[in-house]
């Protein structure tokens, strides 16, 4: 059966080569980064790089071409220019980069249960033509331990609370051993219990040294909760600390009219993403 | 009681006839599931249609004979199936637009091709709705083969076609070579929809694909239950449908379809109705 086994091989031709990684190089490497459709530039001259274990806040106006980052490093969208590296690589050949899909462009009524769910990321690991193992499905139970959802693996997806659904795919992200993981507005319908319960599993990752890239909306936790912030709006505006980044003249160079600017008590602003949560309206 | 059940067996065309329903039933249930989760059944539908072309050349280079005509819808539906794919990848018009024009257009070319001959309207009957009690030995030979090929890939490909239909994305970032799956799955489909032609025919095809599969996804919440229903739902409005057929002397195609049907309306209507007795109680 050797012929079948071309087929089963991960590592081998149909399915594409998973690189190797190379240590010494960041996690993330972004060079001069353009995207274009055929309606403008989605993305101009991005360049950042992003280090092991880091958590970066992404955050920028309705159609700032969030989720075109996301996708282009997540090897899903050819940029129209410019260099993405992962690990030293090339996105497209890594199965280490997670991408967490905004809750709304989720079928909740497929038939599938949480561990269903969960199991979808070993797929990569697996290859073609094989079925889960003992050792898998251990591995599905981790991670839904991690995530603290171990009693609801038997649930329907559906069943789950907005904060659930969250830390499902997180488990996902985990199943695949995703040392990159790419989350697109995670925290929009949540309440803030919901939010903390996400975040401390967000800080048992980054104990981990997983990488985590975060889209939203809310300035005030993208300060708080990251290591560093990036503000976006098809062009790099900045990328850094909150305090250097979220600052006045950058902000209203991102939202522009979109942005609310409150004078608040002790002289600090309080700032606010004027715009709706219904996520960004790329076209990709 | 048992005299009523027997008696229509007795036929051996009565049991071709209703083994091949039955087989049919299953494979389309099974691979119905994806077509109802991806939401193709418009697809499956038009790619019916389209065989006709295939199945009119066929039948006047053959001058009637039904043997080759199964090739010959094998090889249109393969073709189409695979064409639409690349049409709609390439032209700048929505998918189903797509689908409208060019599988409208095969159809219509079929039936021109067809109004050609002498005999046409009985032999088109039998094209658009099938002809059960006429399978032969050899069509149940082609409909095991082909139906349990069918099978097979789909439990091969059990859990890539299952990403697929969940998240293209994640079969994207997994490094699923997601090109050759979506084409499997489509040639699948061409298939099914070739093994089910005498049976229920080109027009009432989609009721297959789609109607066991969608009862089945009302009842459970996993994907391998949804199939197995699924299939059980179909093998038994199979049989059913032929008693019926055999009693009232109604076409055999429509009277599975028919069943089929039922089933699902009286599914629909006691989950619904479950539904809402239970935000009541709530």
């Amino acid at each position: 059966m050797a012929f079948l086994d071309r087929f089963r091989n991960p590592n081998l031709t149909f399915l594409a080569h998973p690189h190797p990684h190379s240590p010494d190089k960041p996690i993330l490497k972004v060079e001069g980064l353009t995207v274009e459709y055929d309606s403008g530039a989605a993305l101009d001259d991005l360049t950042f790089d992003l280090q092991r274990g880091e958590r970066l806040a992404v955050v920028g106006p309705n159609g700032a071409g969030k989720s075109t980052l996301f996708k282009v490093i997540a090897g899903v969208l050819r940029p129209s220019r410019g260099l993405v590296e992962v690990a030293g690589h090339e996105p497209g050949g890594h199965i280490c980069i997670a991408y967490v899909p905004q809750r709304t462009q989720v079928d909740w009524s497929f038939p599938a249960t949480v561990a269903d769910v969960v199991m979808m990321g070993r797929s990569g690991k697996l290859g073609l033509l094989r079925w889960p193992t003992h050792r898998d499905w251990q591995l599905v139970r981790q991670a839904l331990d991690t995530v603290r959802l171990h009693d609801l693996a038997d649930r329907q997806i559906q069943q789950l609370s907005g904060g659930q659904q969250q830390r499902m795919f997180i488990a996902r992200a985990l199943a695949q051993e995703a040392e990159l993981i790419l989350m697109d507005e995670p925290l929009t319908g949540l309440d803030s219990r919901a939010q903390d319960e996400l975040f401390s599993v967000l800080e048992l990752l980054h104990s981990q040294g997983v990488t985590v890239m975060v889209a939203l909306h809310d300035l005030k936790i993208a300060g708080e909760r990251f290591d560093r912030v990036m503000l976006l709006n098809r062009r790099l505006v900045g990328i850094g600390d909150a305090e250097t980044v979220l600052n006045p003249a950058h902000l209203v160079d991102a939202y522009g009219s979109h942005l609310r600017l409150l004078p608040g008590v002790d002289g600090t602003l309080a700032l606010g993403d004027s715009c709706c949560d219904d996520g960004d309206h790329d076209h990709v | 009681m048992f005299d009523v059940l027997l008696q229509p067996l007795q036929y051996p065309f009565m049991l071709r006839g209703m083994t091949a329903a039955v087989l049919v039933g299953i494979v389309c249930a099974v691979l119905g599931a994806y077509v109802v989760l991806r939401g193709m059944a418009f697809f499956g539908d038009a790619l019916a249609h389209a065989i006709l072309p295939g199945l009119a050349v066929g039948y006047l280079v053959g001058g009637g004979a039904r043997e080759p005509l199964f090739w010959w819808a094998m090889g249109t539906a393969v073709v189409s199936s695979l064409g639409i794919g690349a049409v709609s990848r390439t032209a700048r018009i929505k998918e189903d637009t797509a689908i409208g024009i060019i599988f409208a257009g095969m159809f219509a070319l079929g039936i021109a091709l067809i109004s050609s001959v002498r005999s046409y309207t009985v032999d088109l009957a039998h094209f658009l709705f099938g002809d059960v009690l006429g399978v032969g030995i050899q069509d149940l030979l082609l409909t095991a083969i082909f139906g349990g090929l069918v099978l097979i890939v789909v439990f091969l490909f059990y859990k890539e076609f299952m990403i697929l239909a969940f998240d293209p994305v994640l079969a994207a970032t997994l490094r699923l070579p997601v090109r050759l799956l979506d084409n499997i799955l489509i040639v699948l489909i061409a298939v099914a929809i070739v093994v089910s032609l005498q049976t229920v025919g080109v027009a009432l095809m989609v009721a297959m694909l789609v109607t066991p599969a969608a009862t089945a996804y009302l009842l459970t919440r996993r994907l391998w239950k949804m199939m197995g229903l699924a299939a059980a739902i179909a093998g038994v409005s199979a049989v059913t449908g032929l008693y019926l057929s055999y009693y009232f002397n109604v076409a055999s195609g429509a009277a599975i379809v028919l069943t089929c049907t039922a089933v699902f309306v009286v599914v629909w209507a006691i989950t619904s109705l479950n539904r809402r007795l239970r935000a009541v109680a709530r």
